[in-house]
């Protein structure tokens, strides 16, 4: 019999795991510098800014001059540390480099076994986390989101480091209810698209935490923006997740919806991000209330990835979980 | 960010206006108006959508009718005071029950009360113009002004080629772009619709069906053959596809070392299929991941276990009992599994055995367990009991249990009684008979479904994707140009919450395309910088 699991490549993955969380830390650590010794913004978006396209309408946010943020500064000036900026720079050089190590261990980790690396709780949770790094480089690209850095590298390491020490188990072939050409679409999708909720969910917390004051943190409406642009994509992406799951089910338990827990969970998350999305376009739920809204659909999303299958018995119930 | 935080009409595009207030002594139709604009108000579909998503919990913490009937009831026997409360709230049926019906019901009215007018709206804007340019364009929340000899018919032609819609009047271009915002939008919410009703359509007239199939033993598409058959309420005998098949073989491949052990790798049914009763045989493969299809009826391959085969001989030297007994698996992991075998027509007593059947048995102290799932050393532990079956007292039994009340146990019961491999004999107590294991075979469990809704819910649902996909990603804007002489002046209207950054920067690009078409090297360079007349805005 020719052997399941090429060993060394599996080991390989592991190793390469451990490295993607020590430099996730070590970039945590210099997005935290950028951030405490970084600039400091006002409380609001409405502030001496670039000329380009200023609001018609008059109103808006009133509050938040800049002679506020230089009043509660203190010592810090608004423009920070010249040093700080350079520590920022270098997180995101680590973050690209951990990224690497991330995905090369996933890569190894789905040659070991020949096959796609999702198929338990913790190649999932490993997918997830490089999910959430990716979406939050890429879209590095086109916004200004530094500031999260610090957070999502945080919540990879902890996730990685969750997923090694409680999920962790040995490299080996599939079950026969996954060896499907649709667990590479499916989960798939529901990974990419958990990794850009994640995004958004580290910022609607960030929006929480961040009073109406001068902060490191950039405004409420930037954050505002950067949730709404990731559950923006994501959305669309989830929905696709569940159409293809329901054509997995279809064509693996002969009913393409059952009202499975885990199908009941991804219902759940998918309507109260549809609510999100109708609430932002709503009058009196913009801001706070959309945000908070969410927040839930996050904690529904992250009960559904791990709590369904630790909670509930079901058909996703083959999450291999090591007891 | 450099998006800027605008107000104004800019925003208010997909904004609902708030739940109208309650009117005062409107009469009947007046209510009845206020009840439609509260139901289709974006406030209310909100509530809804949460009280969906809350209402779709207890169906996870439940055991559900539809989907686990045998867990309901062992919820009723273990808790049944409990049980009988749950039910009378449709807890065990929460996605059949009225009042999760009622929610969604109330929603898709809501929905439609809201995306019919916009699709009246909708189609008007297709056919109508993009509205004339206003007074002063520089009041927009874009504008821009230069000097230079672009005609009305050039500013059109360059905005039609970025695929605007264009119209034109004397002295200005008005033009619009994304109505396929909208028109996704509108797509999404009929194809939720549509999906509705094909999930409807397939639990009207769609069946399903479970059934236990032995190695060796065929099984014919008919009510009566079925274990558990659940049609919706307008299927019938008829609806059934005839076909038809014999399980020839079924094989699965365990990993047989490593951490892993015991883990299945493959399952795979030999079949001899008939698609209708008088069509030739055919060979087909059934696995996981790969059902068989005949007719639009799919069969699929659900789970499997093991059937030992035995012979009964009575106390009078007759076979009373020959054939395979289907086990109930007690351990996944190691296939343990345990089953009865029921004699009816034993004498003078009738017999019953409890069968504990281990695919590899092994000694482990006292105790027999199985090592693993295959039939590496596959023994039965056998316990006879002979008295009454209680068969005849009309209360229906399952085949699983054995009801002892009535019957004592043949010779000296341990727990672990010393298990027969193939081939070997049970002499029982009293006379009463032989039991001989002769062999080894498998069950595999199938599940026949016919659902007309598969394929319009994949066309619903596809649709859904699509529109969803348009409607998050085009955005909808304005330009209107305004040529006055050689002044020119440009105003953007960008009418997507959270598109200023992309729309800032399409913005740039047009008034500069505009401008490199038409200023040309000799006209002097714009008096006024942007900025400035930005600033002199404000």
């Amino acid at each position: 019999m020719t052997p399941l699991v090429n060993e060394e490549l599996a080991t390989l993955s592991d190793q390469l795991t451990l490295v993607a969380v020590l430099l996730y830390l070590v970039a945590m650590i210099c997005f935290a510098l950028d951030l405490a010794f970084g600039r400091i913004h006002p409380a609001s978006a409405v502030k001496a800014r670039e000329p380009v396209a200023v609001g018609a309408g008059g109103g808006g946010p009133s509050s938040g001059e800049p002679g506020e943020a230089a009043a509660a500064g203190g010592a810090a000036t608004a423009e920070g540390a010249p040093w700080a900026a350079k520590a920022g720079l270098a997180g995101i050089a680590l973050t690209w480099i951990g990224w690497a190590a991330h995905l090369a261990a996933i890569v190894t980790r789905g040659l070991a076994v020949d096959r796609w690396p999702w198929g338990n709780m913790y190649e999932f949770v490993v997918g997830l986390c490089l999910a959430a790094v990716t979406a939050f480089l890429v879209l590095l690209f086109r916004h200004r989101i530094r500031f999260l850095g610090a957070f999502v590298t945080l919540a990879a390491a902890l996730g990685l480091g969750f997923a090694v020490l409680f999920l962790h188990v040995q490299a080996g072939p599939l079950m026969p209810a996954l060896q499907s050409y649709w667990l590479a679409i499916h989960v798939s999708a529901a990974i990419v698209a958990s990794g850009l909720f994640t995004v958004a969910g580290v910022s609607a917390i960030l929006y929480l935490v961040r009073k109406d004051r001068p902060s490191v943190l950039p405004t409420r409406e930037a954050l505002d923006t950067v949730v709404h642009r990731a559950i923006v994509i994501g959305f669309p992406i989830w929905t696709f997740a569940v159409i293809a799951g329901a054509l997995w089910a279809d064509r693996a338990w002969g009913r393409y919806w059952g009202w499975d827990p885990k199908e009941v969970w991804s219902f759940i998350t998918w309507v109260v991000y549809a609510a999100y999305l109708h609430a932002r376009a709503t009058a009196g739920w913009k801001g706070k209330a959309a945000i908070i809204i969410s927040l839930v659909a996050f904690a529904c999303l992250l009960f559904n990835l791990i709590g369904v299958n630790i909670f509930f018995p079901g058909l996703h119930s083959y999450s291999d979980i090591p007891r | 960010m450099t998006e800027p935080h605008k107000t104004g009409t800019a925003t208010a595009v997909e904004s609902e206006p708030e739940a109208p207030h309650r009117p005062a002594g409107l009469g009947l139709i007046g209510w009845l108006r206020w009840g439609w604009r509260v139901l289709t108000s974006m406030r209310t579909a909100l509530i809804l959508l949460f009280l969906l998503a809350l209402a779709a919990v207890p169906g996870s913490i439940y055991p559900q009718r539809g989907i686990d009937p045998d867990q309901v009831a062992q919820y009723f026997s273990s808790r049944p005071q409990e049980a009988e409360w749950l039910d009378r709230l449709w807890l065990f049926d929460v996605y059949s029950s009225p009042w999760f019906a009622a929610i969604y019901l109330l929603l898709f009215i809501s929905l439609l009360g809201c995306i019919v007018p916009r699709l009246a709206r909708h189609a008007g804007e297709l056919r109508r113009r993009p509205p004339a340019a206003p007074r002063n364009l520089l009041r927009l929340p874009y504008g821009e002004e230069f000097e230079g000899d672009l005609t009305v018919a050039e500013a059109a032609a360059l905005l039609r080629k970025r695929r605007f819609r264009v119209t034109t009047g004397p002295d200005w271009v008005a033009a619009e772009k994304g109505y396929l915002r909208e028109t996704g939008n509108i797509l999404f919410h009929f194809s939720l619709v549509v999906l509705l009703f094909a999930f409807a359509g397939g639990a009207l007239y769609g069946y399903r069906g479970n059934v236990v199939v032995v190695e060796g033993e065929s099984f014919a598409n008919t009510v009566a053959a079925y274990d558990r058959f659940m049609p919706g309420s307008r299927v019938t005998a008829e609806s059934l596809h005839p076909f038809s098949f014999t399980l020839k073989d079924f094989q699965v491949t365990f990993i047989a070392a490593g951490e892993r052990t015991g883990q299945a790798l493959d399952y795979q049914a030999a079949l001899t299929v008939r698609d209708a009763p008088d069509a030739p045989a055919r060979e087909a493969v059934l696995k996981v991941n790969q059902p068989l299809e005949v007719g639009g009826t799919q069969t699929y391959l659900i789970s499997h276990g093991y059937a030992p085969t035995f012979k009964v001989t009575d106390g009078k030297g007759q076979v009373a009992w020959e054939g395979p007994v289907p086990c109930l698996i007690s351990d996944r992991a190691t296939y343990a599994s345990e089953c009865v075998i029921k004699v009816p027509d034993a004498r003078p007593e009738q017999l019953g055995f409890l069968i504990r059947f281990l695919p590899t048995g092994v000694q482990a102290g006292d105790a027999w367990v199985s090592a693993f799932p295959g039939t590496v050393n596959p023994v039965a532990q056998v316990f006879p009991f002979a008295g009454d079956l209680g068969l005849d007292s009309g209360v229906p039994q399952s085949v699983f249990q054995l009801d002892t009340t009535k019957m004592r146990p043949l010779g000296k019961m341990t727990a672990q009684p010393k298990p027969l491999s193939v081939g070997e004999t049970l002499e029982l107590a009293d006379g009463a008979g032989t039991i001989q294991f002769t062999g080894v075979k498998e069950w595999i469990s199938l599940q026949v479904s016919r659902d007309p809704g598969r394929l319009p819910a994949l066309l619903a649902a596809t649709a859904a994707v699509l529109g969803l996909v348009l409607s998050l990603t085009v955005r909808r804007r304005r330009i209107w140009v305004r040529v006055n002489d050689r002044r020119i002046t440009v105003g953007g209207l960008e009418r997507t919450d959270g598109g200023a950054a992309a729309f800032a920067k399409e913005f740039t690009e047009i008034v500069t395309a505009l401008r490199a078409d038409r200023v040309g090297p000799t006209p002097p360079p714009p008096t006024a910088p942007p900025s400035a007349e930005h600033e002199e805005e404000r």
